[in-house]
């Protein structure tokens, strides 16, 4: 590392960075992790889960911020693992276990899902919180694509990427508060006239259940998939490719 | 599928069809209009369909450049839209906790069934809807509501009835007497704010003179030195250095459209209990706008933007007679006041969303889009309105901006504290011998003012007061010798007072509903933890709740209050944490033992939290 390149540090670790990137891009690029959910290295971050949350510790004192939004400075104190931290990212986690309905045990994407892994890294056992009952329309209006509403974490991962990637602004963000909800954008608000494609990078980035290819059930059996193992590369901290 | 793809989860049931629904194909913009303004087109084709139409929403859409679930997002966003027809006459009684302790619920009960129609219903025959809203801004008049957009105040049971009487007959408004909607604007106490009216274009002079003088950089220099002088700090409830954000925007670099910077006004006045603002726009309009026309002048902004919250509608046609008059005297315009400067002030209305008083929802909101509060860096002065560098200050700060510029920042240094100069208004409701505006210099104690409002003995009449609404701070009586300050108990000018006889349980569930229903839904621990919030304070209160309730109580709102993206979620759980430290004796008689706390019955029928809704 040349004497020039500005650096924070993070639980300790220096962490080079360019000028303009974000604590989570520097601390990506740098091979180290932070959980996060509603980010993805490939687009602008909006900062919305808060699962990414760390601790600044700088000349005018101590604040928490999302690392995927707040922009790097040199010196800068950044603090991650702890165990306040730990504890108020796997209650966010938990939140949004509670928020939905999350069956895993026969939830296709049990397995590849980066909800269920974000909770197994942080050792999340049950959901604490009381479970919404909160009704979500499904769309099955699709050929090739469905849509369960009940399994959407609001991350708008789908939102960035159906404009950014595939450009076809399928989706959007509707309601607010509790009946906060994903809008299709076709004149009949279904999914069978919007244009999406089952090979549509808005369908593949949905880190949950909500948006998945039809007629793709268990290919792979639960218990191989990605985060299902027992050993440390089966821990979504070190898969950065996924995220 | 719901038929209605814009809000299928809606609790809306709207009876009747759109076959007569009233042409609004004039009221759509121009091919290729800014999206900026679809939020007014909607309030107006609200106003006409009691909906927006299917059709419109795909005519709008095409119009503005936007998919269809763009136009559905704004319109399932605000609280006074809707996707499905409401009552050609269209109720909101006012759900604020002041308006219930005077009697609003047995009001909106005895009104639904005067017109045979159930709460947040259409009527079969599409004349009439009542619903709840959050509070209104007209605490001290209550109960009160909102008849299509026309203010009711001072309801009774005779006058609900009166109510329900012109509505059956198919009166139109311009024929139901006047006094049904009339907004007095009772001031008790006058300090240097409202004893000072300055004559229009006053506050504007001094800017003018040396600018032609000794040119405009100087006089951008001395109008913020003076406002650094006088120790200006908004009085939007945060306190932070009017020169200072002044000065920040001014330094800003331009956006690159090169369209200058923005001055936003803060007129969303959503914080439950306040209605200082609604004075000030009734009758001080030109201090307000001759405030932020100063701000332009002094920061280099062409363009400024009074928001005004959905709820203070009926107060528009008044400021777009001051915008015009202003226009004529040439205080607005090309050349404002003679300095070779253009400053235009457009008039934005809200649709009832309370987040929009957070100045990056607002600045969303004005741009017509849902209110989503922004992520900091960047800060509205450095990228604010459409990316320009934004100067937002509240409504009164933009008064006392005025009149620093006339009579100087010694002035206003002589009133106040050190750290707090001048005075602050302040909306005073509840429980008080005399409801209504005063005007108080800072530093003033909690029970010097309750004894202005006619309070006597404080031990005997005081439970509670509530400092700044339900995300300020509630005090018990032992604390009235705190002082409204910045340096104590900051305010952004509401002041609720609770009599002996009220459950501050139950006051705090209201307002902890009220966080719940104004949640924008972005984030995760506001979103969820109001949810989770509202369904402890109703176990609580329903004498399902035990100890662990409360330690997850306070666990939820530790994290609410660290990781929420904006003040809303931050102070949600306040009135509960307060009720809980102060007033222990209203909720641990309510806890039983942990085998208690499961209700079978309670637990499979839908839950009253999750089937509530303001409007």
């Amino acid at each position: 590392m040349s004497t020039d390149t500005p650096t924070f540090t993070l639980d300790g670790r220096p962490i080079p960075f360019q000028p303009g990137q974000t604590l989570m891009q520097a601390v990506q690029a740098a091979g180290a992790y932070i959980p996060h959910l509603c980010h993805h290295a490939d687009f602008d971050p909006i900062g919305s889960c808060k699962v990414c949350s760390v601790r600044l510790v700088g000349p005018h004192g101590e604040r928490t911020v999302t690392s995927c939004t707040w922009p790097a400075q040199a010196g800068l104190e950044v603090r991650s693992e702890t165990a306040p931290i730990r504890h108020d990212r796997q209650r966010l986690v938990q939140m949004l276990f509670a928020e939905g309905q999350h069956h895993c045990p026969f939830c296709e994407k049990s397995g590849n899902c980066h909800l269920q892994a974000v909770g197994y890294h942080l050792g999340m056992t049950d959901t604490h919180f009381h479970h919404s009952q909160q009704p979500h329309a499904v769309d099955a209006s699709h050929p090739d694509v469905w849509l369960d509403r009940s399994r959407c974490i609001l991350c708008e991962l789908c939102v960035r990427a159906s404009r950014e990637v595939d450009g076809k602004s399928a989706f959007a963000i509707g309601g607010r508060g509790a009946q906060t909800t994903l809008l299709v954008n076709s004149p009949s608000g279904l999914l069978q006239d919007s244009g999406v494609a089952a090979s549509d990078r808005a369908v593949h980035i949905c880190p949950v259940g909500a948006l998945m290819p039809k007629r793709q059930g268990f290919a792979i059996p639960i218990g191989q998939r990605h985060y299902d193992g027992p050993d440390d590369d089966a821990d979504i901290a070190r898969r950065p490719e996924d995220t | 599928m719901s038929p209605t793809p814009a809000s299928p989860e809606s609790t809306d049931t709207a009876a009747n069809t759109s076959a007569d629904t009233p042409d609004a194909s004039d009221l759509l913009p121009p091919q290729g209009a800014p999206p900026a303004v679809l939020l007014q087109v909607l309030r107006a084709v609200q106003a006409r369909c009691q909906h927006i139409p299917e059709p419109v929403v795909l005519a709008l859409a095409a119009r503005l450049g936007l998919g269809p679930a763009e136009v559905r997002s704004v319109v399932s966003f605000y609280h006074f839209l809707s996707s499905t027809p409401r009552g050609r006459f269209t109720v909101y009684l006012s759900d604020s906790v002041t308006d219930r302790m005077l009697g609003s619920e047995a009001l909106l009960e005895r009104l639904c069934q005067r017109l045979g129609v159930a709460e947040g219903q259409t009527r079969a025959d599409g004349r009439v809807s009542v619903h709840r809203t959050a509070c209104t801004g007209l605490c001290d008049q209550g109960p009160a509501g909102l008849l299509n957009g026309w203010p009711l105040t001072r309801l009774t049971e005779r006058r609900i009835d009166e109510v329900a009487a012109l509505i059956e007959a198919d009166t139109p408004l311009a024929q139901w007497p006047p006094d049904f909607f009339e907004v007095r604007n009772p001031v008790w106490r006058h300090e240097l704010t409202l004893s000072h009216p300055i004559a229009p274009g006053l506050a504007l002079r001094g800017f003018a003179a040396l600018a032609q003088a000794q040119g405009l950089d100087a006089a951008r220099t001395q109008a913020i030195a003076t406002l650094r002088d006088a120790g200006l700090r908004g009085r939007g409830g945060a306190g932070f250095a009017t020169w200072q954000k002044w000065q920040a925007c001014l330094e800003a670099p331009d956006a690159p459209d090169a369209q200058g910077k923005a001055i936003t006004c803060n007129a969303d006045e959503g914080e439950p209990g306040t209605f200082k603002d609604r004075l000030l726009l009734m009758a001080w309009a030109h201090e307000v706008i001759e405030g932020m026309t100063l701000a332009g002048l002094s920061v280099g902004a062409r363009e400024g933007f009074l928001y005004v919250r959905g709820e203070y509608a009926f107060i528009a046609p008044h400021l777009q007679q001051v915008l015009a008059e202003r226009h004529t005297q040439g205080w607005l315009g090309a050349n404002v006041a003679g300095t070779g400067q253009a400053f235009e002030v457009a008039l934005h209305l809200g649709a009832g969303a309370y987040v929009c008083g957070e100045e990056t929802a607002l600045i969303e909101s004005v741009e017509g889009k849902r209110g989503i509060p922004r992520s900091r860096p960047p800060f509205p002065v450095d990228r604010g309105v459409l990316g320009r560098p934004t100067v937002n200050n509240n409504v009164e700060t933009f008064v006392q901006v005025a009149q620093i510029a006339v009579h100087g920042a010694p002035w206003f240094r002589a009133h106040g504290t050190a750290a707090s100069p001048g005075t602050r208004l302040l909306s005073i409701a509840g429980d008080v011998p005399r409801p209504g505006l005063y005007e108080v210099p800072w530093g003033l104690s909690v029970a010097e003012v309750l004894a202005g409002c006619g309070v006597t003995d404080i031990a005997a009449q005081v439970q509670a007061v509530l400092v700044g609404g339900p995300s300020g701070k509630l005090i018990d009586a032992s604390q009235c010798q705190r002082r409204i300050a910045y340096e104590d108990l900051p305010t952004g000018g509401a002041f609720t007072v609770f009599g002996p006889q009220r459950d501050m349980l139950e006051v705090a569930r209201q307002y902890t509903r009220f966080f719940a229903a104004e949640s924008c839904g972005f984030c995760t621990p506001c979103r969820v933890g109001c949810v989770q919030l509202v369904d402890t304070a109703d176990r609580l209160v329903q004498g399902h709740a035990s100890t662990h309730d409360l330690d997850r109580l306070r666990d939820t709102a530790d994290l609410m209050g660290r990781l929420s993206h904006c003040g809303l979620g931050q102070t949600a759980a306040h009135p509960l944490l307060d009720v809980l430290a102060h007033f222990p004796q209203a909720v641990l008689p309510r806890l039983v033992p942990d085998v208690r706390a499961f209700d079978l019955e309670a637990a499979t029928v839908p839950h009253p939290s999750r089937t509530w809704t303001p409007a």
